[in-house]
């Protein structure tokens, strides 16, 4: 693969010179992955027009955030608000039923035997490897054929089908819950249920954190579920609902200047609105996502 | 397998009957619970995954009436004078993505890794990892902002490239290395970190005696860590290939934000929801989405069985 003289060559950047490559990499990706983000922080406390003539880095001032922020709720007769709340909802609904489904489905997968198992967690691993929007349309025909199209139902069950949950919980479950443990508890009288309820439950607590947390965020973020399945602007979650402000901008599309146009700021504000929950939710739970990412497969 | 049922609670007190069985450590007789707690999760397994894949071949082999169409749908959806620029712009899209993200996730993990400041790493991995909470329409909204010169904060790196207007920046032959650049950005920072842990899982050991038998830090990351992250490179791209397949909501968004400099059937999935919603042919849109489930379920069962991440039977 590497040529001797190749390595000798990269073994000579080992010292001061590789030290202050690597360090030049890390920094530039810094600035790469940080930049957008701190603009955008700043870009809404700025108005129109000084934020395409100030300095892209300066601080504007409290009243335009506050401007910025009434003409976002203002859009619409208070779009915004009908938006988050959907997303909220929609959000929250799947991830109370994936848990509720997937966290027993997960345990019973791991450790009870039963003559379908195999199959479904087959099943359960190519579904989980296929992207999310693959299945949409299809999603889209079969629940179109039912009528349950445009009805938050339609967003919120195809979201509540979350495998890699499921794959989470019965790798959690088979590899870190002692069976003696649970013997223990047969032993002592616990029926099943009591076995998973009072035993594997409580000890699975980190985990069934761990989905919630996927599901939410998944949830939350998902853009072309709910772009094809809500026909109407009052179900749209915040995130299909940030086109209606983006076509209501009149710097991305000129026809659209008239009374209830937004401008970039707002848009821009509009854009940390719809993200906040799950920016929220990511700072809160950063250190033990960082161990809970990893715990799925780096057990062998 | 004893008849026992494990959760009728008449019998519940009987310990000699629930003696776990040597081996596999499973509860002799938990059948019934088995296919009770899975029996939710099958349901929406079927609703979300089994059926509506079904649906899609039903429908891409029938014509609007219901009769049997044969290939009919596909040579349609094939001939269409679109089909082919979207599949070479997603596809053009791909390898950008799939090699800028292996090259530049792989080397970060590694530098990261090599830190001995603990703070610092953290922090890098945190600062690399935030991005990706704009996922979807926010991080495109975000980098529309971006990549107009108007209003962007690099609006001089822009400039100093020749770009002077949004229109210019968004040129067709620019949008795949546009796109790459977005997902990089939202996806980078997830896969860093697992690589990081990754690399936190080969033994000291290891790394040790290669430092022992003379071995430099770039030696050990090409002959040690590289070859044992395999099978997580492995993993990053097919997944990414799988997931990159789809492309929808960045075309779809910069379509809307440029007055249509960039055409709405710019990939196959937004070509395949203009055949459902504007041409009204769920026929030719399932056609699509059966192509693009089955390079995707392709794709998994090359994983599935050649990977072995998931060898744990």
């Amino acid at each position: 693969m590497s040529s001797p003289s190749v390595e000798h060559r990269l073994a000579n950047l080992r010292g001061w010179s590789g030290r202050s490559v690597a360090g030049v990499v890390l920094t530039l990706c810094v600035f790469f992955f940080a930049v957008p983000v701190v603009w955008l922080l700043l870009a809404v406390t700025k108005s129109a027009k000084a934020l395409t003539v100030s300095n892209p880095f300066s601080i504007g001032s409290w009243h335009d955030l506050v401007a910025n922020w009434h003409q976002l709720f203002a859009f619409s007769d208070g779009a915004v608000t009908t938006w988050i709340g959907n997303s909220a909802v929609y959000a929250l609904g799947a991830l109370v039923i994936t848990l509720i489904v997937g966290i027993p489905a997960g345990y019973a997968l791991a450790l009870t035997e039963f003559k379908l198992r195999r199959a479904l967690l087959v099943l359960t691993l190519v579904v989980m490897l296929i992207p999310n929007t693959a299945l949409v349309l299809p999603i889209f025909l079969e629940l179109n054929s039912v009528g349950l199209i445009g009805s938050p139902l339609s967003v919120i069950l195809p979201m509540s089908f979350f495998p890699f949950g499921v794959y989470l919980t019965y790798i959690y479950f088979s590899t870190s819950i002692p069976r003696d443990l649970l013997a223990a508890a047969r032993i002592d009288g616990c029926t099943e249920f009591q076995v998973f309820t009072r035993v594997a439950l409580p000890l699975a607590a980190p985990i069934v954190a761990l989905v919630a947390f996927f599901s939410f965020v998944q949830n939350w973020n998902n853009f072309f579920l709910p772009f094809v399945m809500l026909p109407s602007s009052d179900g749209y979650p915040i995130q299909v609902g940030l086109t209606s402000l983006l076509a209501a901008t009149p710097a991305f599309n000129p026809s659209s200047a008239g009374s209830d146009s937004i401008q970039l700021p707002t848009l821009a504000l509009a854009t940390i609105v719809s993200i906040l929950p799950v920016l929220i939710v990511f700072l809160f739970s950063q250190r033990f996502l960082v161990s809970g990412m990893t715990a799925g497969g780096t057990k062998e | 397998m004893t008849i026992a049922a494990p959760s009728d609670p008449l019998i519940a007190g009987a310990p000699e009957r629930r003696r776990p069985a040597p081996g596999n450590g499973r509860a002799p007789g938990s059948t019934r619970i088995g296919y009770v707690f899975v029996s939710l999760y099958a349901l929406l397994a079927v609703a979300f995954g089994v059926v509506p894949s079904l649906y899609a071949v039903l429908l891409a082999f029938t014509n609007g009436d219901g009769g049997f169409a044969g290939l009919g749908n596909f040579t349609k959806v094939v001939g269409d004078f679109r089909f082919w620029p979207a599949v070479l712009h997603v596809a053009v899209y791909l390898v950008i993505w799939l090699v800028m993200l292996v090259v530049l996730v792989v080397g970060l993990a590694l530098l990261v890794h090599a830190i001995r400041l603990r703070w610092a790493s953290t922090a890098l991995r945190f600062v690399y990892y935030l991005p990706g909470a704009l996922a979807g329409a926010s991080s495109v909204l975000l980098w529309l902002f971006v990549l107009d010169p108007t209003a962007s904060p690099v609006s001089g790196l822009l400039r100093a490239f020749g770009f002077d207007s949004f229109v210019a920046v968004i040129q067709p032959g620019h949008l795949p290395a546009i796109f790459a650049i977005i997902a990089f950005w939202t996806g980078a920072g997830g896969w860093i970190v697992i690589m990081y842990g990754a690399l936190n899982n080969i033994s000291t050991e290891v790394i040790e005696a290669a430092q022992v038998d003379g071995a430099g830090r770039v030696q050990i990351a090409l002959r040690i860590q590289l070859p044992l992250l395999r099978k997580w490179i492995a993993y990053m791209g097919v997944m990414s290939l799988a997931a990159g397949t789809q492309l929808f909501v960045e075309p779809q968004l910069l379509s809307q934000a440029s007055n249509a400099v960039v055409p709405n059937d710019y990939s196959l999935n937004q070509l395949a929801y203009q055949y459902a919603f504007q041409q009204n042919d769920f026929n030719g849109a399932a056609a699509i989405s059966l192509i693009l489930l089955v390079v995707a379920l392709l794709l998994s069962w090359v994983f599935v069985t050649r990977g072995g991440l998931f060898e744990r039977e």
